[in-house]
């Protein structure tokens, strides 16, 4: 029960302390001081008391897509393991719901971007069905994998079944690069995007996002916020100890997360964003990680366990 | 007499000027006549009753001249366009098209170039404008502008695309009707400089300075040599400022940190040491006809000299590690391509021009007061394959920013050891224009080639002022640039070139 409340707890605000680190380290780097760490959680507080504009050419798909994709995104992050890799709400095959449940998420942000009737945000919507059409399937597969050496369909005992041997060890470093990869692009980060650009041109995220407003804009914010954090969260499920016992646990995967936005900062402040044309080549890296971990599992394991 | 040499910011008797036949103004660029010389600028004066006398100045960077030449029209003429075979002519036809009704037979893209239809026939509302379009399963058009999110000028681009290939740009500009060169002509022209500077108030030293030569060759004047040194610093720190900003900038787009933010504080240090000569960073008011308003002590003098030894030395090492890393070489390399034969035929002028391999540089080719006296010279820089940077991409038009810095802040430097033997004065008498000339004064301003050119009339007003910006046809460039190239490519391909909105819309 404790653990639930600290995941609930958590997901309200590591997310956005998360995009604090990022962009305090970023400052540091630049040799700023930066905004509070909090930050992000103020902004979106006060995006909440706005009012938002709808366009007119806009269709019911532009005003529920934001609600909607919070909600999805909220929910799977509810079937995701958290502290002590408890989830909210588990059975069978939950990590099929939670993979599908982020599919409809960025389903409804994409035809409410093509919605406006933008060009922009007709381009944004191109660039990112492009790239989910890559990184999905690495997702799908690396689960996938764990799925079938461990035998379990639901989140807590996937990770909680392939811990020892050689094959957890390929398995921890393929999934942390896989889900460091996969926070980087899905939460719209340098080198695949540049959250901070005012370019429309070159936006990825931020373009699709464009004629949102208010509460809706902040939904939107922390919908991509959840979703960096659920990848913290896979990270740490993959890699803290099995016995860990609860008040350590708590502490863990705070650390995890922010040690997790802590490097994506340091990725950010050292290196140029890609050029769009190069970025699927990137996220061909993740097919290959997914693709490792199972050549690993049928090496190591014989296949099915 | 096909045309006159001149020497640089030269004030001939308008009557002097040649009469030749259109096609013969062609035939000079060409190169049927005179081993081919660069068109500078091409612009009509209009006389009694409906003449118009164009004016043609050519320059040959390899003689260092100038030449000029006259053709006697009349409105509502039509010509045969020269654009087709030579370019370079394309933005002065339409320009002729749009003033004087005076048709270029033949072009192949007359359209507006700073009103909603054309001045010689007015509209009230922008309709109509004859936009290229394309047609296709997959291609698309993506309407930038003209306004921007950003607080920047108007203008409006239209991208033809295919997905995300950027098949055509057309670039409109023309929103601001400002009228700057219709405002030259009320008042005497050595109370201008304030409105000089406000031509494109990132190079508000080059136009002055532009300005001033003008006054300066209207009326006969020579200046003091250390108001000369005065100006070139002046000069050469709006030079090294802009540029250590857009390499900020072109940092800024590719999403690359720490050049963003260690050039934008180098920036600050050079801009503020134009508020110590001037007391503006923009370096507004240094420059006044006849001279310069200020003068600097020893004191100062030394102040800034250690600034700019530090500035150049500081950015010297950190555009050696931006320019070797391969996150930002991915980036720059092979984007946003001119090569040498597009920017001769089309004339880019300054570091865009320089950086496709042209060697067009007022500084050296055609130099004026401290760069006559005090030679400036070029240390080519070489960048990490041992070769100078010439290819025409961005890359090129970045690495030139830094060889640039390199050789403003080290002249700077020179200049600046000069002023203890200069002591005659920062500015002499301005004698008023003299009646019935036509004079140029052309300057190198950080974006290149900056032209002034004025007729005065039987008293010495002017009758007419002409300023050529060097965005006039580099916008033409980018437009070229970003052919075949990624859509989201083209922020950075524009800051590469980062062209003046309002030296355009004059």
């Amino acid at each position: 029960m404790v653990a639930h409340m600290l995941n609930i707890l958590f997901l309200l605000f590591l997310p956005f302390l998360m995009l604090g680190v990022m962009s305090r380290i970023k400052a540091l780097a630049g040799g700023r001081k930066g905004p509070p760490l909090l930050q992000p959680f103020f902004d979106m507080l006060k995006l909440l008391r706005k009012g938002a504009v709808v366009s007119r050419v806009t269709s019911w798909v532009f005003t529920v897509a934001p609600s909607l994709a919070l909600a999805a995104t909220l929910t799977a992050l509810l079937l995701a393991p958290g502290v002590g890799r408890a989830q909210v709400i588990s059975f069978d095959g939950d990590i099929v719901l939670c993979l599908y449940l982020l599919g409809l998420a960025k389903f409804f942000q994409l035809i409410s971007a093509l919605d406006t009737g933008s060009a922009f945000e007709g381009m944004g919507a191109g660039r990112e069905a492009l790239f989910s059409v890559i990184v999905e399937p690495s997702l799908f597969l690396f689960a996938g994998t764990l799925a079938l050496v461990s035998g379990a369909t639901s989140f807590g005992a996937l990770f909680t079944l392939a811990q020892s041997g050689a094959w957890p060890a390929v398995a921890a470093t393929t999934g942390t690069l896989l889900f460091f990869l996969l926070m980087l692009t899905e939460g719209c980060r340098i080198p695949v995007d540049d959250p901070n650009t005012h370019l429309e041109l070159t936006m990825i995220h931020e373009v699709m996002i464009l004629d949102n407003a208010g509460p809706d804009l902040a939904f939107l914010q922390y919908a991509a916020a959840l979703k960096m954090y659920l990848f913290a969260l896979l990270t740490a499920a993959l890699v803290l100890p099995v016995d860990l016992s609860p008040l350590p646990a708590a502490f863990a995967l705070p650390a995890v997360a922010l040690l997790c936005a802590a490097l994506a900062g340091i990725v950010e402040s050292l290196v140029a964003r890609f050029r769009i044309s190069h970025v699927p080549q990137f996220l061909f890296l993740t097919v290959a990680l997914a693709l490792i971990a199972l050549a690993a599992s049928v090496y190591f394991r014989g296949g099915v366990a | 007499m096909n045309r006159l040499l001149l020497k640089d910011r030269a004030a001939i008797p308008f009557d002097d000027l040649p009469t030749v036949s259109y096609e013969a103004v062609g035939d000079i660029v060409a190169g049927s006549l005179f081993g081919g010389l660069r068109l500078v600028t091409l612009f009509g004066v209009p006389e009694e009753r409906d003449i118009v006398r164009l004016v043609a100045l050519f320059a040959d960077d390899a003689q260092g001249t100038l030449a000029v030449t006259g053709v006697r029209t009349s409105r509502g003429a039509t010509l045969p366009s020269l654009t087709p075979a030579l370019p370079a002519f394309h933005l002065f036809e339409r320009q002729l098209w749009e003033e004087f009704g005076i048709v270029p037979a033949g072009h192949p893209w007359l359209k507006p170039v700073r009103y909603p239809h054309d001045a010689h026939t007015p509209r009230r509302i922008e309709e109509g404008y004859p936009y290229f379009s394309m047609e296709g399963e997959e291609t698309h058009e993506v309407a930038v502008g003209p306004v921007h999110a950003g607080v920047i000028e108007p203008g409006h681009f239209r991208f033809l695309c295919d997905g995300e290939r950027v098949n055509h740009l057309e670039i409109q500009l023309g929103y601001q009707h400002r009228g700057v060169e219709k405002l030259f002509r009320n008042g005497p022209l050595a109370s201008k400089s304030t409105l000089a500077e406000s031509v494109s108030g990132d190079a508000a030293v080059a136009h002055a300075t532009a300005h001033a030569g003008l006054v300066e060759a209207l009326g006969d004047t020579v200046i003091p040599d250390r108001a000369g040194l005065l100006r070139a610093i002046g000069l050469e720190l709006e030079r090294a400022g802009i540029h250590l900003g857009d390499l900020s900038a072109l940092c800024n787009d590719i999403g690359y940190l720490p050049g963003t933010q260690m050039f934008a504080v180098m920036r600050t240090d050079i801009i503020n040491t134009s508020l110590a000569l001037c007391g503006c960073r923009f370096g507004r008011g240094l420059i006044t006809p006849g001279g310069v308003n200020y003068d600097i002590d020893d004191r100062k003098k030394d102040r800034i000299a250690r600034t700019v030894i530090r500035i150049r030395d500081n950015a010297g090492l950190l555009a050696a590690a931006v320019f070797d890393d391969q996150s930002v070489l991915a980036r720059f390399e092979k984007t946003g391509t001119v090569d040498t034969d597009t920017a001769r035929a089309i004339g880019l002028v300054g570091p865009a021009g320089r950086a496709s391999g042209l060697a067009c540089d007022i500084r050296l080719t055609h130099p004026t007061d401290a760069y006559a006296r005090h030679r400036f010279t070029k240390r080519p820089l070489r960048n990490g394959d041992g070769r100078v940077a010439v290819s025409g991409d961005v890359y090129a038009r970045a690495f030139i920013r830094h060889q640039e810095i390199q050789d403003s802040l080290r002249y700077v430097l020179e200049l600046l050891g000069h002023l203890a033997v200069a002591k005659d004065g920062i500015a002499a008498p301005v004698a008023p224009p003299r009646p019935g000339m036509i004079a140029f004064s052309l300057t190198e301003g950080w974006r290149g080639e900056t032209l002034h050119a004025a007729v005065t009339g039987g008293e010495g007003e002017t009758r007419r002022y002409h300023i050529k910006d060097a965005s006039f046809h580099n916008w033409f460039g980018l437009a070229l640039a970003v052919r075949d190239n990624g859509v989201s490519d083209f922020p950075l391909c524009n800051k590469s070139f980062n062209l003046s909105y309002c030296g355009f819309d004059l």
